[in-house]
């Protein structure tokens, strides 16, 4: 697309994302991943193509990466695309957060133990209700 | 077009937005297109102990499907101005309606 002949500078999704082409950024999507990588393309749906990316994954206290080399994403699932404070080093910022970087597969045990202690809640909050004759 | 060039009108004020997933954003808005997707500058995370990696980020792009509701700054909002807008974009949508003969056929 000829970017002369845009009617306006913000007009079209191509000129809000044209300034996060080969920066580091940080893509959030609906399925709730996190990707990191080098964005190096996009279109007018809002694709784009990560190199060097790695998911991120969360738990209250650590994180870890797995790579996943190129990614491309379909613009539909894409939530936020965010560019990474490149002023604060890492240090820094997770002193701040308070959360640690571990190998993988602690992190997922961490997360698997997670989402079990909230499984277990929700279905007691279900037999109560059950026991008070709401049913779910 | 309309909201369009009505969110232009409020490029470099504060800004809210609520996401569909449970996220509010607010920072200060740099650019909108036309679908509605927004980038913001500065932001802060409103329930950001859930969402730690956001505060990572200084420029966000948001895409415009994922978006809830926009919290907008009251004083920056004419309000007189944005329903005489609607009004003139319902007459004139009228006026296109009527010169088609397959509308007023219907």
């Amino acid at each position: 697309m000829d970017a002369v002949a845009l009617p306006d500078k913000y007009y079209t999704t191509t000129s809000c994302i044209q300034d996060l082409v080969d920066k580091i950024v940080f893509v959030t999507l609906r399925d709730g991943k996190n990707i990191i990588g080098v964005l190096r393309t996009f279109d007018q749906f809002g694709t784009i193509v990560i190199q060097d990316a790695v998911e991120r994954i969360y738990t209250q206290k650590a994180f870890g990466d797995i790579d996943r080399g190129v990614f491309l994403i379909r613009g539909e699932n894409i939530v936020v695309i965010g560019e990474l404070c490149s002023e604060l080093n890492t240090d820094a910022e997770l002193g701040a957060l308070s959360v640690s970087k571990l190998p993988i597969e602690e992190v997922l045990e961490l997360r698997r133990l997670e989402l079990e202690s909230s499984t277990s809640i929700s279905k007691n909050t279900e037999t109560r209700l059950k026991m008070l004759g709401f049913s779910p | 077009m309309l909201f369009h060039s009505f969110f232009s009108t409020l490029i470099g004020k504060k800004i809210t937005l609520h996401l569909k997933n449970d996220v509010s954003i607010e920072g200060t808005l740099t650019s909108i297109d036309q679908f509605l997707n927004v980038k913001l500058e500065d932001i802060k995370v409103h329930n950001a102990d859930k969402y730690p990696h956001l505060l990572f980020l200084k420029n966000i792009f948001v895409r415009g499907s994922v978006i809830r509701y926009v919290d907008l700054p009251f004083e920056e909002v004419d309000t007189a101005l944005l329903q005489d807008a609607t009004r003139r974009e319902a007459q004139l949508l009228k006026q296109k309606s009527m010169g088609d003969p397959k509308t007023l056929a219907v």
